[in-house]
């Protein structure tokens, strides 16, 4: 199975609404799974109702046995994150700031220290015409560590091979961290989504040598293009000395944001699909003819 | 006086609100600190051109003091995987410690010790009248948010004082690393626009304000391209709009040439001296 991943370094440069766009023009069923699992929102713009969902645990969280804490406070001393605190000759966790490391439980004396486990979030599955949808939602203030991103992926590539697909595309996260890791192992294309203004130029330079350090294969797609013509050049200098194909450009147009209020994809807007159309074509290429319809 | 600008959303704004506000504030004489606290995608320095002292930013992780332990396998504690007993030896996995200093507690030898191990860059110094504080996290590692931690650590004791002003700009989620940016604010400013994006992240975005217990208010970028619900959304959350920005190509195009945009737009301009405004009332009425 093939396994596209968008990704862009900055966020808004219009990953989701690329990714939408191209399902629709793929011309064949493909399974997608949103891996911003922070801040998810390809399901806005991919109809179809959930029919499934399944908590996402992760870590752990302090409970104090407020009969046997005798208030010592040798927990609170020994926790980093200020997430304990003895207040009245009891321990008390602040639950936001628990990442469940256990260190408190190792000071304790009394055995007083249990961990409960931690419900972080939400998978959901969803078919749609076009290939199941696979997306997740973190809850607040919880540890992106990239575990949930991972079951996003593992889960997309079941429904895949469950429908006999053999593609699977991903929108990725923001940035360059846990998250991101997680959601560009193994691909076997990352299309970067970049947009030429000084700070997409500078965030295209980051994903770029994040792609080197996992050595994966990258193409370059320049969304909202014509905005700012000597970025753009910068934009083809980077691409040029990394070796790194720029696989179309989607023009600037005021009108896409209208569409996206709306609910639809970029391709409502006049001009756009067929920047899309030719951005896939060569997407498709670089993929290999055994994937190409 | 701190003010976290925050979104939920990528690529709504956040920067051009932080850095336009923070000069404007700084052009009024107010001793003003900018942070950009989006270190795994830092692009304050872009617009502001400061001139900046850098220093490594380091975390702990556990190593043992010597060549062998006597294996007594409670390092196995950590909830992170990031320490593995081997018989009389241990691996570590540097990128999934959290530092939190369990296993060194747990070994009944004292066997294990911690290091210093490089994660990214603090910047600090000034462009103009502005105080100017950034950090780049390292490619390749995985954990920002103890560098986020760190960084606003630094800027806060540096920088903050009743009479200041200190705009930091968040990155975007509301999970840890955007949680730690804003855990120290005394207000913050969601920056939105009017798409079903923009409204589902800042949904999300408001709960984690609320969960945090922080006064909040909103600007609404681009408020022209979009439709009423982010509007609807503030309402109902009671969370006042103190600006709204429509979208106008000159901005768009100052933005990406790297151009303050206060500089080149007048109508722009003028609606971020309005909110510097709005949020000095705000930031007086907050410290009576």
């Amino acid at each position: 199975m093939k396994e596209i991943v968008v990704v862009s370094g900055k966020g808004g440069t219009g990953k989701t609404s690329i990714v939408a766009a191209f399902s629709r023009v793929a011309g064949r069923k493909l399974a997608m799974g949103d891996c911003d699992v922070d801040a998810s929102n390809l399901a806005i713009l991919v109809p179809g109702e959930d029919d499934d969902e399944e908590p996402f645990h992760a870590g752990s969280r302090a409970r104090i046995d407020v009969n046997a804490c005798t208030g010592c406070a040798r927990c609170e001393t020994a926790c980093r994150y200020g997430a304990i605190e003895v207040v009245d000759g009891l321990a008390r966790v602040h639950d936001l700031k628990c990442e469940g490391c256990r260190a408190c439980s190792v000071v304790c004396d009394e055995d007083a220290i249990s961990f409960a486990e931690n419900r972080a979030g939400t998978l959901f599955r969803r078919p749609t015409p076009r290939g199941p949808l696979i997306h997740a939602a973190l809850g607040v203030a919880q540890d992106n560590s990239g575990k949930l991103v991972a079951r996003v992926r593992e889960v997309t590539r079941e429904a895949a091979q469950a429908a006999g697909l053999d593609l699977a595309m991903f929108d990725g996260p923001p940035g360059i961290g846990c998250p991101v890791h997680a959601a560009v192992g193994g691909a076997s294309l990352l299309v970067i989504v970049t947009e030429p203004s000084i700070s997409g130029v500078h965030d295209l330079g980051r994903i770029l040598e994040l792609a080197r350090h996992f050595e994966l294969d990258a193409a370059v797609l320049v969304n909202k293009a014509g905005l700012h013509p000597e970025a753009e050049r910068d934009i083809e200098d980077v691409c040029e000395k990394s070796g790194v194909r720029i696989v179309g450009r989607i023009p600037f147009d005021e009108r896409v944001p209208a569409a996206l209020a709306r609910g639809e994809t970029p391709l409502a807007v006049e001009g756009i699909s067929r920047s899309v159309e030719a951005a896939w074509g060569e997407i498709e290429k670089l993929l290999g003819s055994d994937t190409a319809t | 006086m701190k003010i976290a600008v925050a979104s939920g959303k990528g690529g709504t704004g956040k920067t051009l609100v932080a850095t336009s506000l923070a000069a404007t504030w700084a052009s009024r004489g107010h001793g003003v600190a900018y942070v950009d606290a989006d270190v795994e995608e830092p692009n304050g320095h872009l617009f502001l051109s400061p001139r900046v002292e850098e220093e490594r930013f380091c975390v702990k992780v556990p190593r043992l003091s010597g060549k062998r332990c006597e294996g007594s396998g409670k390092c196995n504690i950590c909830a992170f995987n990031a320490i593995i007993p081997l018989g009389d030896s241990v691996m570590v996995f540097d990128q999934l410690c959290h530092s939190c200093g369990a296993c060194v507690l747990a070994c009944p030898g004292g066997y294990l010790v911690e290091r210093d191990r490089e994660i990214g860059t603090v910047s600090r110094g000034s462009a103009g009248d502005l105080r100017f504080w950034s950090a780049r996290l390292d490619v390749g590692e995985a954990r920002s948010t103890p560098l986020i931690e760190g960084l606003i650590g630094k800027a806060v004791a540096a920088e903050d004082a009743p009479e200041r002003l200190v705009v930091i700009d968040s990155p975007p989620g509301t999970t840890c690393p955007a949680m730690a940016s804003v855990e120290s604010a005394d207000l913050v400013l969601m920056v939105t626009e009017p798409t079903p994006f923009g409204d589902h992240d800042l949904r999300l975005a408001v709960e984690m304000g609320k969960a945090l217990g922080k006064p909040m208010a909103a600007v609404v970028n681009r408020s022209d391209l979009g439709d009423d619900r982010v509007a609807e959304t503030l309402a109902e959350a009671g969370v006042d709009v103190l600006a709204r920005i429509p979208f106008e190509r000159e901005v768009a195009a100052a933005y990406a040439s790297g151009k303050m945009a206060i500089e080149e737009c007048g109508g722009f301009a003028s609606r971020i001296v309005a909110l510097a405004d709005a949020l000095d009332s705000r930031l007086e009425g907050a410290s009576k």
